[in-house]
């Protein structure tokens, strides 16, 4: 990683120069206005993804992971408002698809074609009045001139691919006619119709059951080989993130408090918030008796949050008059490994 | 679906019988019968009948029966379309029920039917509207005018259109035709002339409603627009109009359509007033004078054959729904 993704808050930016790099955040703050007043939801996240690379992202709920990925595809819920630069790498040029209008041409363009992006809920992901190869079928004819005839057999080609016995059945049938693991393999099925460079997996297999989540994520990992994609996996479950990420990201209340490697991460966590998360973690070898460590108090809601660091509250390392100073600096602790914490500064 | 439409059949056809029960109770509610109100009626216009007649009377309406018997010999006449005879509440003439119907129900049909024509052509595209514009002025405006007009009587409002029609479009609005082609031969003019004279209570029996949808679809389209399969749709590129059209809107018709099953009673109900201040050929006043007047025959004929539409209207409805979502077929085919 350059320099210049460690630093928080670049005024200006520039698209980035590493080929391999496919899609670039760089100080990204989606917020909320309420009447309650703002609500950062993702506030300064920087990071980016390689070519045929799956980077995790974890964090607990409302730490700003899900609002990320939709920012990304601009299809964060109204009133929401994504600033700073989000540069994807398309047919040889960039594009900051934070400067598109969300509901504009150029960024459906990119919807589906090249991010495409599958969600937690598989039950109500599918329009329930409509067939499952209807809305898969869509995904094509929205993006490409093709006949109708031509779209259903991709349909069908893509559903029998994602593991779904009787596709040329299967693609008529409504949504509730599939089983759970189904309808997930039908959504990832229509995600990657069109062989897009980059999947954001928001929760896949949370709604699943642990054997049918196995299988999902082998599925994803199949398909990653044979298509050749990059995957942004979003989850709160560690032991996935181990499996399946190359890089990964962790977010708080909004901001990345700590990124690198896997290996780096789960080797040395350094942010006190990322150490709390790995004790919490149910292990084999663990004494009997022992108890598993949660972490004390919740995620607070970041509406007008305070400059501080966001996880001070519930910090065991807590040091008065710094720590609540000011928002602590992203540091390089060792190469591509980064920490947003006092500790290291 | 077959399944399905046979059972919606079979409740229709349960639901008129009850509906009969109940009628037949009603007309027979008041004290004493028809065919002694009938005499005291004769004898106040000072006729007065023989013996015979009285008896002939008797018979052809079945009152020397036990109830039952009675109600079976009067279902099985309605059924034939012998509604037994008005013995004079409407224009004071002592005639066959199916005459005065035939006068009035055609166009009360009609009438009603365009009004729930408008009230879903007015409804559904500003309940659209308010749910894609939520909070925005012209949410805020419908809003208003939707309770405004839910709160305007109906024949205010009535009244309010007829004197604008006539002060700046010279359009007469009462009646069903202006008096110079009343009682002309049918001609093109002519049903120019009367499709003006219809404007105003197609627009006022209309309106009734149009409130209530409008916030049906507005609220329902706003629950649907959040939901993860809109997402979905959006996130794999869809336009915004397609995919409110395609999805959030169909869904959100379901409701819509199943509501025509109440909104129908209130046209039916809701016409006597309206067709008094406009003098129209309509039910509702005839059923009134009818009511006033014990006249029990027409005004339970009345009652049932609008109640029989009311339940053939929602028969209706049902295979509507069926059409527009296939779960139903499915649902209530494997439940049958």
């Amino acid at each position: 990683m350059t320099e210049e993704q460690a630093t928080v808050a670049a005024p200006e930016s520039t698209a980035p120069t590493d080929e391999d790099v496919i899609l670039e955040l760089n100080d990204v703050r989606t917020y909320f206005e309420l009447e309650e007043g703002t609500l950062k939801a993702v506030d300064g996240v920087s990071f980016n993804i390689r070519r045929n690379e799956t980077l995790g992202i974890v964090g607990e709920s409302g730490c700003g992971k899900s609002v990320t990925g939709q920012s990304i595809l601009r299809i964060v819920p109204k009133p929401g408002d994504t600033q700073g630069n989000i540069w994807l790498r398309r047919n040889g040029e960039t594009v900051d698809l934070a400067s598109l209008h969300p509901s504009g041409r150029e960024i459906r363009d990119v919807r589906g074609r090249d991010i495409a992006m599958i969600f937690q809920e598989p039950m109500t992901a599918f329009s329930p009045v409509h067939s499952v190869g209807n809305q898969i079928m869509e995904a094509i004819l929205v993006h490409e001139n093709v006949p109708k005839q031509a779209a259903r057999e991709r349909a069908i080609e893509v559903l029998s691919q994602v593991g779904i016995p009787e596709a040329e059945r299967r693609v008529d049938a409504l949504p509730h006619e599939l089983s759970g693991g189904m309808r997930q393999r039908a959504m990832i099925a229509m995600a990657l119709v069109l062989r897009p460079k980059l999947l954001i997996a928001d929760e896949p297999t949370t709604a699943l059951d642990v054997t049918i989540q196995a299988q999902i994520l082998r599925l994803m990992q199949d398909l990653q080989k044979e298509m050749g994609m990059s995957i942004m996996f979003i989850t709160h479950n560690l032991g996935v993130i181990a499996n399946m990420a190359d890089q990964m990201v962790v977010m708080y209340l909004g901001r990345v408090v700590e990124q690198g490697s896997v290996e780096a991460i789960f080797g040395e966590p350094q942010h006190p918030y990322t150490q709390a998360l790995m004790q919490s973690i149910p292990r084999i070898g663990l004494t009997r008796g022992e108890r598993l460590t949660s972490i004390a108090g919740t995620v607070p809601v970041p509406l007008n949050p305070p400059a501080e660091c966001g996880f001070s509250s519930r910090c065991p390392k807590f040091i008065p008059g710094r720590c609540d100073a000011d928002v602590p600096k992203m540091i390089e602790t060792s190469p591509g490994h980064h920490v947003r914490c006092v500790l290291y500064e | 679906m077959r399944a399905y439409l046979v059972r919606r059949f079979l409740f229709m056809v349960v639901g008129w019988w009850l509906l009969s029960v109940v009628v037949f109770i009603v007309i027979q509610l008041p004290p004493g019968d028809f065919l002694t109100n009938y005499i005291a009626g004769q004898e106040q216009a000072g006729t007065f009948l023989e013996r015979e007649e009285i008896e002939s009377l008797k018979l052809y309406y079945g009152l020397d029966r036990t109830p039952i018997e009675q109600y079976f010999y009067w279902a099985g006449r309605f059924v034939v379309g012998d509604l037994g005879r008005s013995f004079g509440s409407w224009r004071s003439a002592e005639q066959p029920v199916t005459k005065i119907l035939a006068e009035v129900l055609p166009f009360t049909i009609i009438l009603s039917t365009l009004a729930l024509i408008f009230t879903f052509a007015v409804a559904i595209p500003i309940g659209i509207y308010s749910a894609t514009h939520q909070y925005r002025p012209g949410d805020y405006f419908f809003t208003a005018v939707g309770f405004i007009g839910l709160a305007v009587p109906n024949f205010m409002l009535a009244l309010l259109l007829m004197y604008m029609l006539f002060k700046y479009f010279d359009i007469t609005a009462g009646g069903l035709f202006s008096p110079e082609y009343a009682l002309a031969d049918w001609s093109i003019e002519k049903v120019i002339d009367m499709l003006q004279h219809l404007i105003v209570p197609v627009v006022v029996l209309g309106t009734a409603g149009t409130a209530g949808t409008m916030r049906v679809m507005r609220g329902v389209l706003l629950d649907e627009l959040g939901k993860q399969y809109v997402i979905t749709a959006r996130a794999r590129g869809v336009s915004e109009r397609k995919l409110l059209f395609k999805y959030p809107v169909r869904l959100a018709l379901n409701p819509i359509v199943s509501s025509t099953a109440y909104i129908l009673p209130g046209i039916f109900g809701g016409n006597a007033i309206v067709a008094i201040v406009l003098s129209l050929p309509m039910t509702g006043p005839v059923l009134l004078t009818a009511l006033r007047a014990q006249d029990m025959f027409l005004a339970g004929s009345i009652v049932m054959v609008e109640g029989a539409l009311v339940i053939f209207g929602t028969f209706l409805s049902d295979i509507l729904l069926a059409l527009v979502d296939p779960r139903i077929r499915q649902e209530r085919a494997a439940a049958a």
